[in-house]
């Protein structure tokens, strides 16, 4: 048996592993239910348009198809979508519908739901539904939204969600003529988080309990019960959301979509249990996208190369309607645009703006990839300008450890001031940089070898982590001696069974086979709030420690009644309560006893680290190779290693999806030409087979008990931005900038021709 | 619709038979029909790979096969490679190296991981990678998976790795 109070530290293997490593995992498409139809949703093949007129009579009448919900079947006002997070006045004017109404303002807004008794006949049932559009001009795009020449939602009068300033320090400061300056425009491309399951929904009606059961829930359960209730006019608790296995999340599942009521409704509406399972095609267009977003920047610093001012505007598109997670994309972009970095003065312009396109929500690390891509290229070009080394540039502007905690100012509307916590920054940028081989590979910067030019890129970020309201945990002492925890976080895959287990283990000194962490029901608990921001450990887990420790202590005095002593002679191991002279009870025999225990308010920890990037670039081909990647960065303390470790491999996978592969196109007309896996790039195991990650413990936060940091998102801000650095050196003989990702061949390709035409001039 | 066939196949080692439409895929059929749920289908369209089963010992994506095409055939499945064990050596290695998390591509990339390694127990880290090339995964950044496939090595050198139903 392993020692007392080791397991937190320790790569325990996952107790996930056993059940998902034999096929017995439970994922939503596994609930067959008795009497359970398929459910199908029709989706506008109009980016734009009115709907004069929908016809599902010859749908309705295929045998096998027992009804075909639209608009028309629905309550009056039809539901809509309520804002989770970020919210902005104004916003409420933006808010979709669970059903298209009239309109239709993209390409997948659901139109119609079938229910039929197969997924097959409900599918056939689709082909036959007509509808009858009147093709409005769609919006596509930024600069077309702002334009404001058609109006997605008339009635609001603009296209404009946000449009506001967010500033700190003396902008005079930043007028000083003797001030190095440069401003550049970027661009980041529409792209999502595109989990390997796709959403799912088991909605099951009990008429004679007046009760709704919905499984497939993710991420925030609680806040779609509650909404979800109001919206069927029920008592909260006669709505039970289940959530089971979920194939990944990365922010865009679990959020409420219209599916999310309009299954619930179906099965309300035909008496029976209805299943609903997203395609990949229906996946692309209807599932949150992101990213999208323009940033036109001004760097100004002295001539040493120390930044006094970042100046500029931010604008997104933010798809047809406003999500539930609101702005949040260009508002976290404007707030982590400084970085890890003392800059005195900032002044940006925000702006985010509606499209006829699929909406935007949330993507792992938020506005944190699109901030640093724009901040580090900027600052590359700086560096350039000034005659400065990229590594020395950002070593003497990176915050020292000495003037944490650093005051950030209130960069958001909708969140007060916040600062830095902890941390030491260089050392953590030093330790990258040596790590790697930095000064000796830098050589190669620029140089061709066997045919490829070769770069080195660097990016700095940081991240908060912890978002949102407080979580909630109670645990049981059983009577056969095992501890049951009942706590709000959510799983979608990033093991928080066993990181919990293990914090648990060491509070009580229980072995981990005796704790069972149960999270996948609204009705374990009077209120919790899910997995989102990097939060799970830092709320869950620390209303864990509080209730396992308010657990120790009615152990403790249980013991200590039975041995006639006080609770701090009790010490608790392997299971049984010990007096110190030899005598100990099982906890077993003293259960049942229970601890119940919430963490929350507190300010948020920041994650923060160095990403370094070396590439080969083969410019007849346009094709770049991450040669070696790393990424040094400080999570405060480690629960489990070899899962942070995991986190932040994937982490930054995903991000160089990101930075050289995905991309969600729309054309003209405002129809999504990437919606499948053939033309949606998804990185594979041969793209970038060597890269590394690193965490360090180096600087626990005080902000909550175990000490951490969000250790799930951070790491994706930086692929972006240091491959495109790279890219940048590698090509640096063209005097080549890449100003707009995904560095994918054609866009090579594009900036060594625009190269060469400047160099013909 | 048309008319149901009934289909003989073989899974994991027993002998079943199971009537179908025409247009019904494998992967529909081996996890509503059979209700062998640990198959996984992520994208219909042949590119995910989580839908990976063994068709007489090949790796074989069962959203782009019909039901009716292995009749008389041998299906192995994620639900046979542990055999009587807990864990088969593959999952073993995969649960050791924290080779998933959210665990939905998992099933797929074990099948085409037992394939290769059970037909070329030496393959080298270049021959992992290209097997593996053919699944997608978004958690891992595949790099834990590799390295859990090539531990796996040894216990199909040694013939250890031999499930019930191999699909052989």
């Amino acid at each position: 048996m392993t020692k007392a109070n080791t397991y937190v530290g320790s790569s325990m293997p996952r107790v996930e592993d056993q059940r998902l490593l034999t096929g017995k995992g439970e994922f939503i498409d596994d609930v067959q239910l008795p009497g359970m139809l398929n459910a199908a949703v029709f989706r506008s093949s109009m980016a734009h348009a009115i709907v004069r007129r929908i016809d599902t009579s010859e749908a309705r009448a295929l045998p096998g198809v027992v009804a075909v919900l639209s608009a028309a079947d629905l309550p009056r006002p039809i539901p809509r979508i309520p804002i989770r997070i970020a919210p902005i006045e104004g916003a409420e004017r933006f808010l979709q519908p669970v059903i298209a109404e009239g309109c239709v303002r993209y390409v997948g807004e659901p139109l119609a739901i079938v229910l039929a008794e197969s997924q097959e006949l409900a599918e056939d049932a689709l082909d036959r539904i007509e509808v009858d559009f009147e093709p409005l001009d769609p919006v596509s795009g930024i600069g077309d939204a702002r334009r404001n020449a058609t109006l997605l939602h008339p009635e609001a009068g603009t296209n404009l969600v946000a449009d506001y300033q967010v500033t700190r320090g003396d902008p005079a400061m930043a007028d000083d003529a003797a001030l190095y300056r440069r401003t550049e425009s970027f661009r980041i491309q529409r792209h999502t988080a595109v989990p390997m399951e796709t959403r799912g929904l088991v909605a099951q009606w009990d008429a004679g309990q007046g009760r709704l059961t919905v499984r497939g829930a993710a991420k925030v359960p609680f806040f779609i019960r509650n909404h979800l209730a109001r919206m069927l006019g029920l008592a909260q608790e006669m709505v039970e959301l289940i959530e089971l296995d979920v194939g990944g999340g990365f922010g865009v599942r679990g959020e409420f979509y219209p599916e999310d009521f309009l299954v619930p409704f179906a099965s309300r509406a035909v008496g029976r249990p209805v299943k609903w399972i997203e395609d990949r095609r229906e996946h692309f267009m209807a599932t949150a996208h992101s990213r999208e977003m323009e940033c036109s920047l001004e760097i100004a610093c002295t001539s040493e190369g120390r930044i006094i001012a970042l100046r500029g505007e931010i604008a997104a598109d933010l798809g047809a309607y406003v999500s539930p997670t609101g702005p949040i994309v260009p508002s976290r972009a404007a707030q982590f645009l400084a970085g890890p970095y003392h800059v005195p003065v900032l002044d940006l312009h925000v702006v985010a703006a509606l499209s006829s396109r699929t909406p935007v929500g949330s993507y792992r690390g938020p506005g944190r990839f699109e901030a640093a891509f724009f901040r580090e290229r900027l600052m590359d070009m700086a560096a350039r300008d000034l005659g400065i080394a990229p590594d020395e540039f950002r070593r003497m502007n990176l915050i020292a450890a000495s003037d944490l905690p650093y005051s950030i100012g209130q960069l958001v509307p909708y969140e007060g001031p916040a600062s830095y916590d902890t941390g030491d920054y260089r050392a953590v940028f030093d330790r990258c940089l040596e790590d790697f081989g930095w000064a000796e590979r830098r050589k190669l910067d620029g140089r061709e070898v066997a045919g490829r030019l070769h770069g080195l890129g660097l990016a700095c970020v940081i991240d908060s982590s912890g978002a949102g309201p407080g979580e909630h945990a109670c645990l049981y002492l059983q009577q056969d001696g095992n501890v049951r925890v009942h706590v709000g976080s959510s799983a979608l895959g990033q093991g928080i069974e066993t990181t919990f287990t293990q914090i648990v283990a060491d509070e009580l000194g229980l072995h981990p086979e005796r704790i069972r962490i149960c999270h996948g029901s609204t009705s374990l608990l009077d209120e919790g709030h899910g997995s989102f921001h990097s939060r799970s450990l830092i709320m869950g887990g620390n209303a864990i420690v509080v209730a396992a420790r308010a657990l120790r202590d009615a152990i403790r005095n249980a013991a200590a009644a039975r041995f006639g002593c006080t609770g701090d002679e009790i010490r608790l191991q392997d299971g049984r309560a010990c007096k110190a002279e030899g005598q100990s009870t099982a906890f077993a025999d003293l259960a049942p006893l229970e601890g119940r225990g919430s963490f929350g308010g507190a300010e948020k920890p920041f994650g923060y680290g160095t990403h370094v990037a070396h590439v080969a670039v083969d410019v007849g081909t346009g094709h770049v190779e991450i040669v070696d990647y790393l990424a040094v960065e400080d999570a405060g303390r480690i629960v489990n290693p070899a899962i942070v470790r995991g986190q932040k491999i994937g982490a930054i996978v995903q991000g160089l999806g990101g930075a050289l592969l995905e991309h969600l196109v729309y054309d003209d007309e405002a129809q999504l030409r990437t919606a499948s896996l053939a033309d949606y790039m998804l990185p594979t195991a041969a793209d970038f087979p060597q890269l590394d990650a690193v965490t360090l413990a180096l600087a626990p936060t005080p902000r909550n008990p175990l000490g951490v940091k969000g250790a799930g998102e951070d790491a994706i801000a930086g692929p972006g931005a240091a491959v495109a650095n790279a890219v940048a050196a590698a090509l640096s003989r063209y005097g080549v900038e890449p100003k707009e990702l995904p560095l994918d061949p054609p866009r090579i390709w594009a900036l060594l021709a625009a190269a060469a035409a400047r160099a013909c001039r | 619709m048309a008319d149901p066939r009934l289909v003989n196949l073989t899974v994991n080692g027993r002998m079943v038979a199971v009537s179908v439409e025409p247009r019904r895929s494998l992967a529909d059929c081996l996890r509503h029909d059979l209700r062998l749920t640990g198959t996984h289908i992520g994208c219909e369209h042949g590119i995910c790979g989580a839908c990976t089963v063994l068709v007489d010992g090949a790796a074989v994506r069962a959203c782009l096969m019909l039901a009716v095409q292995v009749e008389g055939r041998a299906i192995a499945t994620v639900e046979g490679l542990a055999g009587a064990a807990a864990l088969g050596p593959l999952q073993e290695s995969f649960r050791r190296h924290h080779a998933l998390q959210c665990g939905f591509c998992t099933p797929g990339i074990l099948m085409s991981a037992h394939a290769l390694l059970s037909a070329e127990p030496k393959a080298d880290r270049a021959r992992v990678i290209e097997v593996l090339s053919g699944h997608l995964c978004r958690c891992t950044g595949y790099l834990p998976i590799v390295e859990a496939i090539l531990d796996a090595r040894e216990a199909y050198l040694c013939g250890a790795a031999e499930p019930a139903g191999k699909g052989k």
